[in-house]
């Protein structure tokens, strides 16, 4: 069976598009701080969501609803909503990292599927069993700091389908484990679902070039002829001490690991992923049609070398990478 | 009134000193510094393990022959089969362990610690762990107070240890940035994180202090102190306060926290006393009242 494509929805238009341009899957989350992509005017409600999963049912595709924060102390009710929410609504499965949240979704709703969120961070053959023998988790997404050979080695010893993403925004951290952003900003993806906060942002002129801010740390610096990129923490240009600044942890680049689908695949992978439930209809329709057209290339025999560029103007700083899939990328 | 007292712990050393530095640390705190509790072992890179153990195993027993508990933590990332076995050769001891990573307890029974590198956001995630052994908490260092305080009341069980002191352990990655900006590569790194005690400070792009990078690990700049008022920590079920190893004098800095834990001192008294010991960075404490970790402490 050919890799299943699984592909963001920050709203309902999203949610069909990707459906229509091919995905297979769709992961979307409620309007409220119980997903990781908490922005206003994006995600569903109840209803919404109930709609979106009868439509998407309708055509064959599913729906992953991702519960994907960390509950907050004295309010836990509310995730366990989300995922009673989700269980009405008919989901296919619910992405969760939170323990809490796996708990209530293992015990209240036993039928329905669990995928372990890559905020969760499970990297290893052990971390893994403990979900599914504790939660019975049906897939893990995986952290993007395996190599190709890794996911391989892995996949030889767990028995639990597992997703990597393969387009999108690159996480340099092991996502789930980063606080960077709460440090400057007082917010971060475990605390409030969002990173490297909009309302912390501040472009200033400084002696004709731009410089971009994150609080009041200053992130990068452009010239007059560059195009200045988004203040995300990781992908900024700092400086050890007497040096020039350079990007220390990560280039302003995106993640597309189209060119290791097939190594994917062979490594056992049942589903790859796409990142950006923020970015709209308009990219997830692209991207989705390519990464069909390359799925079903491959399963042909046939070459997509000529499909992988198609993407490159959706990427940050117009740059790509295939991240740490490839071992040198350490 | 009988206020319960509030222990004093040192967590595990986060940077890669020499094995002599290491057995001349730990002969010290178990001799003079007032600490109750020691984390021992490697947290960060798996690479480090080896050169260390013999004198993390002197380490332990001058430890305990100084009165000290002496518990071993587990790593945090385990990236490959030998940090897989190290876990798994820590989780099959009988004795508390520290948990840095939930595989630690994919064949485990005993209890441990679940240390500030572990995701427990509330109550309930608390709870499954302690059904599962945990039988102390060090929350995740972006929690406030408040937050803490909300874990405790909904978990009373379970002992509460604050990340008290030192640079923030902010963020790990498959990439190791030592080897990255001495042009190296993780897999031949040639161990360059022992050149910076503390971690290689970063700066921003106007020479700002902001990080410093450890390996796999980034860490704040500033060093955190929970400085707040001992009823506040005692009303969020804070039973101990972590310190975490850095190059200043470290029995210097445990005697400052028994002074404050002790109601001696009050938290502005904390603070002038830490600072005349040259922290790593500028005092923060941000993370304690939900502000940005970044923000200064301030009484």
């Amino acid at each position: 069976m050919p890799v299943e494509l699984v592909c963001p929805a920050g709203s309902p238009a999203m949610l069909r598009a990707a459906v229509e341009a091919g995905a297979d899957s769709v992961y979307c989350g409620l309007r409220d701080e119980t997903n990781a992509r908490n922005f206003p005017g994006l995600n569903f409600s109840p209803d919404e969501l109930a709609d979106a999963v009868g439509w998407a049912r309708g055509r064959g595709a599913k729906v992953l609803v991702a519960v994907n924060t960390f509950a907050r102390p004295g309010v836990t009710e509310r995730w366990r909503a989300a995922v009673d929410a989700a269980a009405d609504a008919g989901a296919h499965a619910v992405i969760a990292a939170d323990l809490a949240v796996l708990s209530h979704a293992a015990k209240q709703h036993p039928g329905l599927r669990l995928h372990l969120s890559v905020q969760a961070a499970a990297g290893s053959p052990e971390a893994i069993a403990f979900y599914q023998r504790e939660y019975g988790v049906k897939r893990v997404v995986l952290p993007r700091v395996l190599s190709v050979e890794e996911i391989a080695a892995l996949m030889r010893e767990v028995g639990v389908e597992t997703e990597a993403f393969v387009f999108g925004g690159l996480c340099v951290m092991a996502e789930g484990r980063c606080a960077l952003s709460s440090y400057v900003t007082g917010r971060s993806p475990n605390l409030s679902g969002v990173c490297s906060p909009p309302e912390a942002v501040a472009f200033t002129e400084e002696g004709g070039r731009l410089v971009t801010r994150l609080a009041d740390f200053a992130m990068d610096r452009f010239g007059p002829d560059e195009s200045a990129g988004y203040p995300t923490l990781c992908k900024g240009r700092f400086a050890l001490e007497g040096e020039d600044p350079a990007y220390l942890f990560e280039d302003p680049v995106s993640l597309n690991a189209m060119a290791l689908l097939a190594a994917l695949d062979r490594a056992g992978v049942s589903a790859v992923k796409v990142e950006g439930r923020q970015r709209g209809k308009a990219y997830v329709a692209r991207v989705a049609g390519v990464f069909r057209q390359a799925i079903d290339a491959l399963a042909r025999g046939q070459s997509i070398d000529h499909l992988e560029p198609m993407l490159l103007d959706l990427a940050e700083g117009g740059r790509q990478t295939a991240g740490a899939y490839r071992k040198t990328w350490r | 009134m009988n206020d319960v007292r509030i222990g004093l712990t040192l967590g595990p050393l986060m940077f890669n000193w020499a094995p002599e530095r290491v057995a001349d640390f730990y002969a010290r705190i178990a001799d003079e510094a007032p600490v109750d509790r020691v984390y021992l072992g490697e947290v960060v890179c798996g690479k480090r393990s080896p050169l260390l153990e013999p004198a993390l195993a002197t380490a332990a027993e001058r430890l305990e022959r100084g009165g000290k508990q002496v518990v071993w933590s587990g790593l945090s990332i385990p990236a490959n089969r030998r940090d897989r076995r190290a876990i798994a050769g820590l989780s099959a001891a009988d004795e508390v362990i520290e948990v840095n990573d939930l595989s630690a307890l994919s064949a485990r029974s005993g209890p441990f610690v679940a240390g500030p590198l572990l995701n427990v956001y509330n109550e309930d995630a608390a709870r499954e762990l302690l059904m599962r052994g945990c039988v102390r908490l060090c929350p995740n260092i972006e929690l406030s107070l408040d937050a803490v305080g909300g874990i405790a009341r909904g978990c009373p069980e379970l002992e509460i240890e604050l990340f008290a002191f030192g640079r923030l352990p902010l963020a790990l990655s498959g990439r190791c940035y030592h080897a990255r900006v001495h042009g190296l590569h993780k897999d031949a790194c040639q161990f360059v994180c022992d050149r910076d005690p503390d971690g290689l400070a970063v700066q921003t792009l106007e020479g700002r202090d902001f990080l410093a990078v450890n390996g796999v690990q980034t860490l704040s700049h500033g060093a955190h102190v929970a400085a707040a008022p001992l009823t506040d920590l005692r009303a969020a079920g804070v039973g101990a306060l972590r310190l975490s190893p850095h190059s200043l004098d470290m029995v210097a800095v445990a005697r400052a926290f028994r002074n404050f834990a002790d109601g001696r001192v009050e938290p502005a008294a904390l603070l002038v006393a830490l600072r005349g010991l040259d922290p790593p960075g500028p005092l923060v404490a941000g993370y304690l009242h939900g502000q940005a970790g970044a923000a200064p402490a301030a009484v």
